[in-house]
């Protein structure tokens, strides 16, 4: 089969609909247009028949026991903001500190940098080099004061998925409520709110193949009852956690989606493993220097980050961006300037940060599309280590530490 | 971000990449920036030592696309020109020429800072020997 460019390989950022899902979606625009909150009429009848079916689709595929513990949102940073201070702000007179993680995405870290400014205490549990949580770091963190312990399930940048079954028991010993950022996570591997032990969970549609711009938080109803303060006051929809008209086609397409991924799940990820591990074994077989991040063993299918020593990151990306979509931790890539944290959490030294590529894959790629990617990237770190000033004093033998660097 | 086509044009096809031998008669070394700021510049000049004229000039960049054009296009500048002249080479031509955008300044700052460097190691280097030594202070 011919392939057809440019090659999508940036699933962690997110991914294509299904057209499935947007066959879904579609007479919800339409003909099925109806407001799931008129209870008076077969519109709204119709429209909250749907979004109850929805509900139910994405409660079975995160283990939720009951549908109504799912609540609708924009996307996983309001279900993120949501938790965190919705929290904080309902539980303020049992404590005021949270328990995080130094590798959340930025919508968990900002709203735990904003709490912090408005009194709360959080602490940010530093990672291994393999980029997973010692949970007994997270049980060393916690005081009398924790109301809140919250780890993401899988990371985005490195893929490494945490021992969440074990950090949910923890925190249950403890009385304390869980949050997990499972926005990685659901759809690809099994995810189970019940059996984990987790309390709040935070996940969107576009990354499993459903629409942009809605999302969801699951708040547990029962052992414990779990109680946020809303942050968008309203209608009192959706248990009156989040106001606002829900979004029907989006919701539906969510459910679509959620219920595709349940039914591939098995399939899917043992092929996308595939894929990514012929990837792996193409580039780290045929470029030196050039270091996997995260842990080997415990990481999401489909997802491959490199480091490679004496290149920088977006200039691999541009010898290869007209015909491949790839993201880098380079700070150049990044709206801050700033290299990536979540690789520089690793211990490893920026440089190496300024060097990762993410490859993630998805549904959609095939083998052509893997063997493709891995021969160019290939030709281009060599092209630019040819180039490289830092591979050429390598090459002669010099420490790069050892060298008077002097930093802008 | 979109690039400019010369920044595109020097990344895909970059002007002068290699070294010269660094003792080697005229020639003056520039290594500049720092790996954990994600971009580091080596730039090389080969000075006539008659007539204070560069011959030829030669880079190689660890840094983004920008890094790698500003760098490229400095060694395109650098020919031709003599020492005197390769001073008043400022980064905003740099970035005039290659229509950087404000995120990428530094990347011509550290071009203009290399080819600072290469010159000061050329004059610290070879200054006392050349004929054309004088013309060039």
């Amino acid at each position: 089969m011919a392939l057809k460019f440019p090659i999508f390989m940036d699933a962690q950022s997110t991914t294509p609909c299904d057209p499935r899902v947007v066959e879904a979606m579609l007479p919800y625009f339409t003909e099925k247009f109806g407001h799931p909150a008129s209870r008076n009429h077969p519109f709204g009848w119709e429209a909250e028949g749907a979004v109850d079916a929805a509900r139910a689709k994405v409660a079975r595929l995160i283990g939720a026991r009951d549908p109504k513990e799912v609540v609708f949102t924009s996307g996983g940073t309001e279900a993120i903001n949501l938790a965190l201070k919705g929290v904080a702000e309902m539980y303020r007179e049992k404590g005021n500190h949270i328990v995080t993680t130094a590798i959340e995405q930025r919508a968990g870290l900002d709203t735990c940098k904003r709490l912090e400014r408005q009194g709360l205490a959080v602490t940010y549990v530093p990672v291994q080099p393999n980029g997973l949580v010692d949970v007994d770091e997270v049980r060393k963190a916690i005081t009398d004061k924790t109301i809140l312990i919250s780890v993401m399930f899988a990371n985005n940048e490195i893929g490494t998925i945490q021992d969440i079954a074990a950090i949910g028991k923890l925190a249950k010993e403890k009385g304390i409520i869980f949050h997990t950022d499972a926005t990685q996570a659901v759809g690809k591997i099994p995810v189970d709110a019940e059996a984990m032990g987790i309390d709040l969970l935070s996940c969107t549609a576009h990354l499993i193949y459903g629409p942009k711009g809605v999302g969801a938080l699951y708040v547990r109803r029962k052992g414990p009852r779990v109680r946020l303060a809303p942050m968008i006051d309203g209608g009192g929809h959706e248990r009156g956690m989040r106001s606002g008209t829900l979004p029907v086609p989006l919701v539906v397409g969510f459910g679509r989606a959620a219920a595709i991924c349940e039914e591939v799940m098995p399939e899917e990820r043992a092929r996308l493993a595939k894929l990514r591990d012929r990837l792996q074994d193409a580039i780290l077989g045929s470029v030196d220097e050039a270091f996997l991040n995260g842990d080997p063993e415990r990481r999401l299918p489909q997802n491959l980050n490199i480091s490679f020593a004496y290149v920088e990151g977006e200039s691999v990306l541009m010898g290869l961006n007209k015909e491949t979509a790839l993201s880098s931790g380079s700070a150049c890539t990044s709206a801050t300037l700033e290299p990536s944290y979540v690789i520089a959490a690793l211990g490893a030294s920026s440089e190496l940060a300024h060097s990762s590529i993410r490859f993630s894959l998805h549904r959609f790629n095939t083998e052509e599309e893997v063997e493709w990617v891995a021969r160019r990237t290939i030709e281009v770190v060599k092209r630019l280590r040819d180039m490289s000033p830092l591979y050429e004093l390598a090459k002669e033998g010099v420490d790069i530490k050892s060298i008077q660097w002097k930093a802008e | 971000m979109a690039y400019s086509e010369k920044v595109v044009d020097h990344y895909n096809n970059p002007r002068n990449v290699g070294s010269f031998a660094k003792d080697a008669p005229g020639v003056g070394t520039g290594l500049v920036g720092a790996p954990e700021c994600g971009d580091v510049m080596k730039l090389q000049i080969k000075v006539n030592l008659q007539t204070g004229v560069i011959e030829d000039a030669k880079f190689k960049t660890f840094g983004c696309g920008s890094a790698i054009a500003s760098s490229s296009l400095a060694t395109e500048w650098l020919k031709g020109k003599t020492v005197d002249e390769a001073g008043k080479i400022k980064n905003t031509d740099i970035v005039n020429e290659l229509k950087l955008p404000p995120v990428k300044i530094h990347c011509s700052v550290l071009a203009e800072d290399a080819i600072k460097a290469a010159l000061a190691d050329y004059k610290t280097k070879w200054i006392k020997e050349g004929a054309a030594a004088a013309s060039s202070t």
